[in-house]
């Protein structure tokens, strides 16, 4: 299952679904550094909405897509992890440590909004 | 309710999709709430997740457990892989020694409400998990 990802001005949307193998999420990894580069995006929203499952694979590869899209000098946050999935993570174990989340696709957009301003 | 037993086969990354998306719907079917269902589906990845790296294939088996007054799930993930030399070592948090998990088992143990594990090296590993419906 491939991941759509959108281009909305300088801002990358990569919106997960809910059933994303291994294979997916590494697929999304490579995708997107590709189009960051590619379209010169200063910034990219990954809408984790849709997903019900956030095990270590799949918190280890945004922790990795955050970390590879500031090493271009974009910005990366992670948007709609839902209240059980934080849940499970926690009890799990798992942290997204220096990456960037926000409530919703509303929210992140206005964070990256606010870091382009600081750094224009 | 239906009864026996759900097994999945789990040879492949996709068969860990499959295998925690059995587990979700079998939960919701019992009348678990949406955030166990979502820790039963989070510990089924885990362990099904286990037998890929460490094992390359085995088993989950999903069953609906009866005691007295309340019921739940349990999960059997088996395979007949390397086994695990030192499990105390392997129940100690941020131990790895595929490179890519470090967490794993004792964060299963705390996702779920009982949990068992057996192993022998050469022979395989079993892990049994438990959730019971509050």
């Amino acid at each position: 299952m491939e991941v759509p990802i959108l281009k909305q001005g300088e801002v990358l949307i990569a919106t997960f679904q809910a059933a994303l193998s291994d294979a997916d999420l590494e697929q999304l990894r490579r995708g997107l550094v590709l189009q960051v580069v590619k379209l010169r995006s200063r910034g990219v929203i990954v809408d984790v909405t849709a997903m019900d499952v956030m095990d270590s694979f799949a918190s280890r590869t945004l922790r990795e897509i955050a970390h590879m899209i500031r090493l271009r000098g974009a910005e990366t946050v992670i948007v709609g992890i839902q209240p059980e999935v934080a849940f499970a993570m926690v009890q799990l174990g798992l942290t997204l440590e220096g990456v960037a989340t926000a409530l919703d696709l509303e929210e992140g957009l206005a964070y990256l909004t606010e870091k382009f301003k600081n750094i224009d | 309710m239906r009864a026996g037993e759900i097994r999945v086969g789990i040879h492949s990354d996709q068969d860990i999709v499959t295998a925690r998306q059995q587990g979700r719907a079998l939960a919701i079917e019992l009348g678990f709430s949406t955030g166990d269902a979502t820790l039963i589906a989070t510990a089924i990845s885990e362990l099904a997740r286990n037998i890929v790296s460490y094992a390359r294939k085995g088993e989950i088996i999903l069953k609906i457990i009866h005691a007295s007054s309340r019921h739940g799930v349990s999960i059997i993930a088996s395979d007949s892989g390397p086994g695990i030399p030192d499990i105390r070592q392997a129940m100690r948090d941020g131990f790895s020694t595929s490179g890519s998990l470090g967490l794993g088992l004792p964060g299963v143990r705390r996702l779920m409400d009982e949990f068992e594990i057996s192993s022998e090296a050469g022979r395989g590993t079993i892990v049994t998990v438990k959730k019971w419906k509050q």
